[in-house]
Parts: structure tokens; C-alpha cells; sequence
């Protein structure tokens, strides 16, 4: 269910026809299945690889040859300790401002408006809507806003909230704000395509037995809009993550922001491969070991 | 968009809809506050989106921050920034040739996963789930690294590889949905007139899948056009739109940028809105027909 689209789309007639088994399989099969292989499990293990080398040949920038240097790992630890607890800290923050929200908001589109079709489908293009323009863009539009001479900082000074000398771009706020901005489509949508399911006679129902509001909610309607709150937070905090653009110093971070992506970004392009070989590998297993634990305790049976 | 975003997208597909008799969702206080906090959070989203396009009228002639007055020519003369426009002309490239490719080959494995059985099946699912729940740092970066171990040289066609393999994954998720849902008897009644299995699949299951495969092309290129986390590790010198935008941060956007981005979203919201309403049409007809 995690991404669960495949689950949401009308009746699985094909039940009715038995599975079968035919070479024809292997056929549809194995070119897909060999890109895949070709360019996600090898590059996977080629970072693996990586993550182990030393320099080696002509000891030029960039140059490395394939050894076991676990030193790689320790040298990502010690270094970038802070870092991958602030990316943490970070992603967190940012999926937990996202669904504050964007429960009400898929609320409102998912059950207020149900009965409003065509107001129901605008306000879900509304909300797609961020996806169709660039995302570095919108990002920039954010950073001008913010910018020193721009109308928030002006307003806060205004109103004698910030002093002459306080600003917000590069800010933890700002990079917060921004990772919350950008991923609140992920959040808002798996939730709206739970409650759209929702069927309202079993809160009638509730009600009917002296539930009030507060117990309808806990008891009844977040349990059985949790799918869609499992599969938003999923997809939220992973790319949270590892973004790279928010904390970017040319975006709304700064020096004092940096998130593990931009380690990953910065020590590539500076030709340290090995080291940003290891914090990745790092960042996907911190990644991966918190969402397997998440999926397998909110029970998603299926994985596709 | 990013692959992510792609998800949550596949996410709201059409579900048969069970609406109950619904008496508690209306009126009261609690739906007011609802409402209003919802319209507020909208609004709060719209903001990026209204000044990307409010500054692609901007008369800027260095870096389009400040508001200096409304014109026409960033519109009338968007290659007057030639790197814009190439950057541009190579997106399209990449994200058509990458569409085409991923749809066929995430078309043919959806149909194998819903029709036949075969060994292995957990792993290829999990084979098929980890592109979207890995970060995109980590598959770029991955990507990357494996290009530079290779030696290969990076450029445009190290982008459309990096831009196929992250939309399979999405192709199969949509496509399959509609696999799923294709009633196997019309196949089954073309067999019975003897049409042999290619006419069977060319002129009955092809044509039935063609609104999944359509929809799963779209979000394929949607994906491809906005990527720029991958699309940075294995571009090497080629420039990409987004890649062209993060270069010129540093230094200043020209106000043609926000010209293709802001056409774009125009040409993106009529073919939505265009959808929305051929799908409601068609549900009025049907409802109508019976």
C-alpha cells in the first residue's frame, strides 16, 4: 500500500481469469526487468564499490582504484555526524508540518466537498497544480519573498518583531518552510484518496451511539484513513530527505543548513567519489531501515 | 515533478466511489474552520506559482528579483537567451525520447505481472518498488558514480538513460491498474470470432489499455521535464531546463526562464482541466445510456 496506486483502481476484474504460465512471461519480462538491473541494482553496487576505494594511480584528483577502505565510512561518520542528524531533524520537522496541513486541507476536498463534484476536481487541480511548474522556480519564488528587502522581513520589522540585522534566507526556518512547501501535494493526496473512500454512515453510525466529535475522528475516521497517511509520510520524508535544493546555499539554505544531499552533491562534484559514495549508501540505509520498520507496523500487506 | 510526486499523483486514481447518505458532513462550526484554514493552505501554494508567472512579464535585463515594470518581450523573444532555449530544446528531447522507451518497456511488465504467473515475483516487486522509495540523491549519485567507473563520458544520452530507468517503475504502476481492471470476456469474445493472439491483442486489449498507457506517458514526461537531482549526476556538460535554473541561481534567473516555465503550466492545466471535463462528459453520457 505504501505506494499503493495499483490498489486504486476499480475492480480487479482480471481475477476472474486465472494467472498463466507461459514463456510469453519471460518475454514481456526481461527487458524491462534487465534495464532495471542494468541501471539501479548495478549502480547500487557500484556505490557500494566506490565506498571502499583509495586513491590509488597517479594520486591526481579523482583518481581512486577499488580496495576495502572502510575508513571511507568512519571519515562519513565523523565528519558529516551532525549533518545526517540535522537531515533527519529536517525531513522530520517537514513531514510533520506537512500533515498538520494537510489532513484538513484533504479533508475538506476528500468529505466537505463531496457533494460539490465540480468544486471538488478544481480544488484537487489547485493542489496538483505546483507540480506542473518548475520546482527550482517555485523554490527561487520562495527565496525572493523571504529576501531581506522582500515583504516578509519588511513586515516583521514593520510590526518591530526583527531588528535591522535579522534576516530569514539560509535560515533552519526557511529551509524547513521550503522542504514543507514543496512536498505538501505528497501528503495531501494520499490522505484525499483515503477519505474519498471514506463511507460516512460509519461516522453516522458513531455518532448514533453518542460518539462526539473528538472520538469520531480518533475512532473512526483516522483509522480508516490511515493508509493514506502512511503512504503521505512515506513520500514525503524520503525525498525530504534527500533534497538538496532547499538547503542549497543558492536556494533557502545556507552554510549553516547543509542536509545530507548536499554532502552527497558537493564531494561528487569535487571528485571525492569514495566518501560520497559512503554518505550515500549511509543515507539510504538510515532511510530505509525507519520506512521498512513504518510499513511493516502499519501493516501494508502489499508493497506495489 | 519528482518521481515522488509522480506517486502520490498515481495515488489518486479513479476509485469506484461508495457515497453514503451523508448527514454528518454537513453544516456546523467544525466544517467552517476546515474550510477556511484548507482555502488558506491553498492559497499559501498559489503564491510561488503567481509570481513565477507575474515575473515572466517582468523588464528585467540582469537578474528578474525586482519588479521593474510590465512588458512583452521576455514572451515575444524567449531564445534571446539562447541557453534557455537549448536547455529547453534538450528537455523535450530527453523526456520524449525517455517517455517512449519507459512506457514500452513498464507496458510490457505490467501486463506480465497481472496475466501471468512466474517465478521470482517478490523479488521482481521489489525489484520494481525500490527506484521509489530510494532517495533520488542515492540513485543519481549511484547512477553517477557507475558512469565514472565505467569511464563512460556523460552528456545527453546518460540523461535519458538515468530518465528511463526512474520512470519504469511509474509506468507499471499506472499501466497495471488498468490491466487489472480490463474485463478478460472481451478478449475471450475476440478469440471466439477467431482473431488470432496478435488481433487480439492490436485490436481489443492494446485499444482498452490506451487511456493507462496515455496517462502513464504523460506522468513519465511531467517527471522527466522537471527532474534535476538525478539529472545533475550524470549530465556531465549537457544542459537540461531544471539544471539550466540551478546553474544560473547563483548568478540570476533571465526572465525567459520563467517564460517556458509559466507556458508549460498553462499547456499542463488545460490538458487536465480538458481531462476532467471529457471524463465527467463521458460519466454524464454513460450515466445517461445506463
Amino acid at each position: 500500500m505504501a505506494f499503493g496506486a495499483f490498489a486504486n483502481s476499480g475492480p480487479d476484474l482480471s481475477a476472474s481469469a486465472p494467472r498463466r504460465r507461459s514463456y510469453v512471461a519471460l518475454i514481456l519480462l526481461a527487458p524491462g526487468i534487465l534495464y532495471l538491473i542494468a541501471t539501479f541494482v548495478a549502480p547500487l553496487g557500484s556505490l557500494v564499490l566506490t565506498s571502499f576505494k583509495e586513491p590509488g594511480g597517479n594520486f591526481e584528483v579523482g583518481e581512486y582504484v577499488y580496495a576495502f577502505r572502510w575508513e571511507n565510512y568512519a571519515e562519513a561518520l565523523g565528519r558529516f555526524g551532525e549533518i545526517f542528524g540535522r537531515t533527519f531533524l529536517f525531513s522530520l520537522l517537514a513531514t510533520i508540518f506537512a500533515l498538520i496541513i494537510s489532513y484538513p486541507l484533504a479533508y475538506f476536498i476528500g468529505v466537505t466537498l463531496r457533494r460539490f463534484p465540480l468544486w471538488q476536481s478544481l480544488v484537487l487541480i489547485l493542489v496538483i497544480a505546483p507540480f506542473f511548474i518548475s520546482f527550482l522556480l517555485r523554490t527561487l519564488a520562495w527565496k525572493a519573498i523571504f529576501s531581506d528587502e522582500g515583504p516578509v522581513v519588511s513586515f516583521l520589522q514593520a510590526i518591530g518583531l526583527f531588528g535591522p540585522e535579522q534576516y530569514l534566507n539560509g535560515t533552519a526556518f526557511t529551509v524547513v518552510f521550503g522542504l514543507t512547501y514543496n512536498y505538501i501535494p505528497f501528503m495531501t493526496l494520499p490522505i484525499y484518496a483515503s477519505l474519498e473512500r471514506l463511507d460516512l454512515r460509519y461516522v453516522e453510525a458513531g455518532g448514533d451511539l453518542y460518539a462526539g466529535p473528538v472520538q469520531r475522528f480518533w475512532r473512526i475516521i483516522l483509522p480508516l484513513s490511515l493508509p493514506g497517511v502512511v503512504s503521505g509520510t512515506l513520500l514525503t520524508f524520503i525525498p525530504a530527505s534527500g533534497d538538496y535544493v532547499n538547503a542549497s546555499k543558492d536556494f533557502l539554505g545556507s552554510t549553516n543548513t547543509v542536509m545530507a544531499g548536499n554532502v552527497i552533491n558537493d564531494l561528487f562534484f569535487q571528485s571525492f567519489y569514495p566518501v560520497s559514495a559512503a554518505v550515500s549508501i549511509l543515507l539510504m540505509i538510515a532511510i530505509l531501515i525507519p520506512v521498512i520498520a513504518y510499513v511493516m507496523k502499519s501493516g501494508s500487506e502489499d508493497l506495489l | 515533478m519528482t518521481t515522488q510526486e509522480a506517486a502520490a499523483i498515481a495515488e489518486t486514481a479513479p476509485a469506484p466511489r461508495r457515497r453514503g447518505r451523508a448527514r454528518s458532513g454537513r453544516g456546523g462550526t467544525g466544517s467552517w474552520v476546515v474550510g477556511a484554514y484548507s482555502l488558506i493552505a491553498l492559497a499559501i501554494m498559489m503564491i510561488p506559482i503567481v509570481y513565477t508567472i507575474v515575473f515572466s512579464f517582468n523588464d528585467a535585463r540582469r537578474s528578474n528579483i525586482v519588479w521593474r515594470g510590465f512588458t512583452l518581450d521576455n514572451w515575444l523573444g524567449i531564445c534571446d537567451d539562447d541557453r534557455v532555449c537549448e536547455s529547453f530544446g534538450n528537455s523535450i528531447l530527453v523526456g520524449v525520447t525517455a517517455t517512449i522507451v519507459a512506457t514500452v518497456l513498464g507496458t510490457m511488465i505490467a501486463i506480465a505481472i497481472v496475466r501471468y504467473t512466474f517465478k521470482m515475483r517478490t523479488l521482481i516487486t521489489v525489484l520494481l518498488f525500490l527506484p521509489m522509495a530510494t532517495p533520488e540523491v542515492v540513485l543519481g549519485s549511484g547512477l553517477g558514480s557507475q558512469f565514472v567507473n565505467m569511464g563512460v563520458e556523460r552528456g545527453l544520452w546518460t540523461i535519458i538513460v538515468a530518465h528511463i530507468m526512474f520512470c519504469i517503475s511509474f509506468v507499471v504502476v499506472t499501466v497495471r491498474a488498468r490491466v487489472a481492471s480490463l474485463d478478460p470476456s472481451l478478449e475471450e469474445a475476440g478469440r471466439d470470432l477467431y482473431a488470432s493472439p496478435g488481433q487480439v491483442f492490436w485490436r481489443v486489449t492494446l485499444p482498452l489499455l490506451m487511456p493507462g498507457i496515455l496517462a502513464a506517458a504523460l506522468l513519465c514526461f511531467a517527471l522527466s521535464f522537471d527532474d534535476f537531482i538525478i539529472t545533475n549526476f550524470v549530465s556531465g556538460n549537457a544542459e537540461t531546463f531544471p539544471k539550466f535554473v540551478y546553474v544560473a541561481a547563483s548568478r540570476g534567473i533571465p526572465p525567459q526562464s520563467n517564460v517556458i516555465a509559466s507556458a508549460v503550466f498553462f499547456l499542463a492545466i488545460i490538458i487536465v482541466v480538458a481531462a476532467q471535463l471529457s471524463a465527467g462528459a463521458r460519466r454524464r453520457k454513460l450515466a445517461k445510456t445506463g
